[in-house]
């Protein structure tokens, strides 16, 4: 499912909305995460599962094509964890 | 930052009372759970994507008593992040 599949699906659950107001709705949903992450900040969305940016230190490794070694500064990295409703859900046997 | 934070925006930008937010919010998490329960991924541009793998049984140890035991075979979610999000976190 796209976000684009996810607007239309969110169209058909509420007869009031728009598709403008559908297609905002998802973009705030995403683009709040987006901020919260860039700011540092953790994002817990309860039965569904929780973000937080992780350090990632700063370390050698080597370009597989000539093998030379390349120096990868520390740089963060998102990080999601699934919540355990969720979890159970996807795993359902 | 939580749902909270989401349906105030809601709220704001677009008008609807509290309450319409609250289960607009609702609503997409709901869709993109039963998206996923059903083992179809979520794609979302500029964000990133949501992906069931299959994970098959494995053996394992109890790290408190070190029996060996086999880790059932399962399906996790998982998450990869787009380029867009990733640069965004690293820059400033």
């Amino acid at each position: 499912m796209t976000k684009s599949e996810l607007i239309e699906k969110l169209l058909e659950t509420n007869t009031v909305l728009t598709r403008k107001d559908s297609e905002m709705v998802v973009e705030i949903v995403f683009e709040s995460m987006k901020n919260a992450l860039q700011t540092g900040d953790k994002i817990e969305i309860r039965g569904f599962g929780s973000f937080t940016v992780r350090e990632r230190s700063p370390r050698e490794a080597r370009n597989p094509k000539n093998g030379e070694i390349v120096s990868i500064p520390a740089k963060k990295i998102p990080f999601f964890k699934t919540g355990k409703e969720l979890r159970e859900r996807v795993n359902n046997p | 930052m939580t749902k909270a934070d989401m349906v105030e925006k809601i709220y704001e930008k677009i008008g609807f009372s509290k309450k319409e937010s609250a289960e607009l919010v609702e609503t997409v998490f709901d869709i993109i759970k039963t998206t996923l329960e059903q083992g179809e991924k979520i794609k979302i541009a500029g964000f990133g994507n949501f992906i069931i793998k299959e994970k098959a049984d494995r053996r394992g140890r109890n790290p408190q008593t070190g029996d060996e035991i086999t880790i059932s075979a399962r399906k996790i979610l998982t998450f990869k992040p787009s380029q867009v999000l990733k640069a965004a976190i690293n820059t400033k």
